[in-house]
């Protein structure tokens, strides 16, 4: 199994990647010597293997729905701080429509 | 006069309290220290001189009052993937270079409220993806005992600090190994607690279900000293668990008796040769002093390092969604806010960083989830399962903790698959979620092996109590690295 560079290019665009042709060869080779190295597991008879996507059995954790209940969150300024734009107290982007 | 440097906690602990010495001393000493040393090794991304000293005062306070806990007054470095508030936390990455934290992780507050001193943030491979640290977006780290050699990563700045005397604790994260293995490099301990013991709230996520925070010292005693100050569970982490732990445990424990049990996977050719004679020389120390050991098989944990390269870089490429130039962090400009997310991850995520992102949304993709991801998640319970039946065996697993020691900076480079392998030996304790610890157990041709001590979950005090004996018992000297620097 091969990632080929035109699923790789559809991959950075999934992953809002902006990667030039340079960037995808020189990735391309490197990820199929990984992948190639996955094929070991494919090999292991699995089928009724339960999954673990976590190492502990976690449970609900529940408090009371009261506003003193909750813990003290950031100030709109702390949130704001470190925000690359921010006008009138919001987060700002691109403009998303002309 | 003698170097504060070269004290163990426990021991700057007493000549605090007597008043020998000041926390503004060992402040000093440290900062000092990294300031003539750091030039060579860089450890360090960042050094907080100026809020060192003013903790140090506080500190100083306490301890005058007779205030102080276990650890007021003592220095400490954090791995920089730790959020620190009010002082820069880069992950050593371009997207997070001048980030500086509004709250503190829930370990820096528990720290900080022990009254311990901040010396400076460490260095690591680019979100804590790598095994060398010169996947660090700034510079790569020097292995004190050689430095035209690796630390190992990703906790390289951490495991580099401790062993170079630049802080005698510091804390790191390990994914996959990434603070037992750079600290069998560096020849320190480094200890991963069973995951749930520690929060994580605040450390940077990388993969959540297997990251887990854990400390460097150059003893036992200082890594459960540095454990104590930061466990239990966290009302911000709900992955935190409120397990037995029992100090006296960790204090101490009988080798005489003890079952050990060792992988073969682990003592065959997969691990260096050089490598595998020292640690096997340590194991028949043990045998010497009555503990009981054998070897077991568990073909599984060969299939350890694909099992993580697929669950590691699904979760990572998952939690790194988060970096999109809006909220902090790194922002490239341009015409759509969609443009303007491709442009500034792009540009601010490694080479490294980026491949793994790929290949965790590769697997994670429709068609491919039950090939890769859903066969790794099996792996992972079989992984499991083989340890938790080797722990009703054995009271220990014994392993080297790195296949190799510390290689020369670049040599692996242009081998993604090679420094992968550098996780064989650690990766099955985060996939099984046991507790685990690295020692020093010797050299080879000047760097240090490590030797790597698993328990069943949740028994970290056992572990801490064992790690001491074999410790005792081997007693390898030097602790620290001999930099040449020091004359």
């Amino acid at each position: 199994m091969a990632i080929s560079r035109e699923e790789l290019r559809k991959l950075a665009e999934l992953a809002r990647l902006n990667l030039s042709d340079e960037e995808i060869s020189a990735i391309e080779s490197d990820l199929n010597r990984v992948l190639q190295h996955f094929e070991q597991l494919q090999q292991l008879q699995l089928h009724d293997v339960p999954l673990t996507p976590h190492s502990v059995d976690s449970t609900n954790v529940f408090r009371n729905d009261e506003r003193d209940a909750a813990p003290e969150g950031l100030s709109r300024e702390e949130a704001l701080d470190q925000a690359p734009e921010v006008r009138s107290g919001l987060f700002l982007v691109p403009s998303i429509m002309e | 006069m003698d170097d504060l440097t070269q004290l163990t906690v426990t021991e700057m602990r007493r000549r605090l309290d007597s008043g020998e010495t000041t926390a503004q001393d060992l402040a000093r000493a440290h900062l000092d220290r990294i300031r003539s040393l750091d030039e060579q090794v860089n450890a360090f991304v960042t050094v907080c001189e100026e809020e060192a000293l003013h903790r140090a005062d506080e500190a100083q306070e306490r301890i005058k009052k007779g205030e102080g806990g276990a650890l007021t007054g003592i220095p400490i470095a954090l791995k920089d993937n730790i959020i620190t508030r009010g002082i820069r936390t880069t992950c050593a990455s371009r997207i997070l270079e001048t980030y500086v934290p509004p709250y503190s992780a829930t370990v820096a507050q528990r720290l900080d409220d022990a009254g311990a001193v901040l010396v400076g943030k460490t260095n690591l491979d680019e979100f804590a993806m790598g095994t060398s640290t010169e996947f660090s977006a700034f510079f790569p780290t020097k292995n004190p005992w050689d430095l035209e050699r690796v630390p190992g990563g990703s906790s390289g700045g951490s495991a580099a600090a401790v062993a170079a005397r630049m802080a005698p604790v510091a804390l790191g994260s390990d994914t996959g190994g990434s603070i037992r293995q750079p600290a069998a490099l560096c020849g320190v301990v480094g200890f991963k607690p069973t995951y749930g013991r520690v929060s994580r709230f605040g450390l940077v996520a990388f993969s959540s279900s297997l990251d887990q925070i854990g400390p460097f010292a150059r003893s036992v005693e200082d890594a459960t000293l540095l454990f104590e100050a930061i466990y239990g569970p966290d009302p911000k982490d709900a992955t935190t668990v409120d397990a037995q732990y029992d100090p006296s445990l960790a204090r101490g424990g009988e080798l005489k008796g003890v079952r050990i049990g060792c992988p073969k996977e682990m003592f065959s050719e997969a691990v260096d040769s050089d490598v595998r004679a020292i640690v096997l020389e340590a194991r028949e120390r043990l045998a010497a002093a009555g503990a009981k050991i054998e070897e077991f098989s568990a073909p599984i944990i060969e299939h350890g390092v694909s099992t993580y390269y697929i669950i590691a870089p699904a979760e990572a490429s998952s939690n790194l969604a988060r970096y999109d130039g809006v909220r902090y962090g790194l922002r490239v400009s341009a015409d759509s806010p969609n443009e303007m997310m491709k442009a500034t991850r792009a540009q601010g995520f490694g080479k490294e960083v980026i491949e793994r992102i790929l290949i965790g949304t590769y697997v994670l993709s429709s068609g491919y989830y039950d090939a890769f991801y859903a066969t790794a998640h099996r792996a992972r319970t079989l992984m499991r399962d083989e340890m938790r039946r080797a722990f009703q065996e054995y009271d220990l697993v014994l392993t080297p903790t790195s296949p190799t020691v510390a290689f020369r900076i670049g040599e692996k480079a242009g081998d993604p698959l090679a420094l992968k392998l550098a996780d064989f030996c650690t990766i099955p304790a985060n996939m099984g979620n046991f507790p685990a610890i690295n020692l020093n157990c010797g050299f080879s041709g000047g760097l240090p092996v490590g030797l790597q001590l698993v328990a069943d979950s949740y028994r970290d005090d056992y572990l801490l109590g064992m790690a001491r004996a074999v410790e005792a018992l081997l007693s390898v000297e030097p602790k620290a690295a001999p930099l040449k620097a020091d004359g």
